[in-house]
């Protein structure tokens, strides 16, 4: 299992490399890219910004527990940050496992757990000029991801 | 007591800063240092009152009691992905 955080370009062939093996029957990629516009705005890039210190063991936790709901350890999955362009991808999730439903369910529940508690934010810009923070969701509180 | 106070993303432009070096009194919790910030006034007062917080590098509640030299980090809604 790998779980990473990094400012540079994401190369899927590296991500899946870290998964498959002789009993998996199923390899999934998942890949998220930067839209070219949104709410029916032009998009010209947009900046990603985390909490480093708590975003790179947050990922390596949602990708154990992935593993652990999911009985697959085959789970390869990095988020990048910084400046990114149209088309870039931003995240990558690869998970392999004996039969499709497991890799599907797994690689589903690791990018609602980013969304839902990743320390990550992100900053559009416009084709147009202007930027803006995303409306994000508002993290769980006490008592989850402690320790 | 001073803890470390991190700002990220639309709160950091609020703050005008990434970190912060806080003095708070003994028994303070993170909501005692969230009223501080927005009794500042200026673009903190505009903090929510509630925002989500992590100490030592992970989500707490507002009641967490802060020791001195504990990182405290105030979190927008989180938009990963």
């Amino acid at each position: 299992m790998r779980a990473w955080i990094t400012r540079d370009p994401i190369d899927p062939a590296a991500v899946l490399a870290g998964v498959g093996a002789p009993q998996d029957g199923a390899t999934l990629l998942f890949l998220g890219t930067v839209r070219d516009r949104n709410d029916g705005r032009p998009v010209s890039g947009m900046r990603y910004d985390a909490y480093l210190a708590m975003a790179g063991t947050l990922l390596a936790a949602i990708a154990e527990e992935a593993a652990a709901r999911l009985r697959t350890d085959h789970i390869s999955v990095v988020h990048r940050i910084g400046e990114l362009r149209v088309g870039d991808i931003s995240v990558a999730i690869a998970v392999s496992s004996p039969h499709r439903a497991e890799a599907y369910d797994a690689s589903r529940y690791i990018i609602e757990e980013i969304k839902r508690r990743l320390p990550v934010w992100k900053e559009e810009r416009y084709a147009d000029g202007g930027a803006r923070w995303l409306d994000g969701v508002t993290p769980p509180g006490g008592g989850v991801a402690r320790g | 007591m001073r803890v470390r106070l991190l700002l990220f993303a639309l709160y950091r432009d609020l703050a005008g800063a990434d970190e912060l070096d806080i003095d708070l009194p003994a028994g303070a919790t993170a909501a005692t240092l969230v009223r501080a910030l927005r009794a500042r006034g200026g673009d903190l007062a505009r903090l929510p009152e509630a925002p989500a917080v992590a100490v030592n590098r992970a989500y707490a509640g507002l009641e967490t009691m802060l020791q001195d030299g504990d990182e405290v980090a105030l979190l927008p809604p989180v938009a990963g992905g």
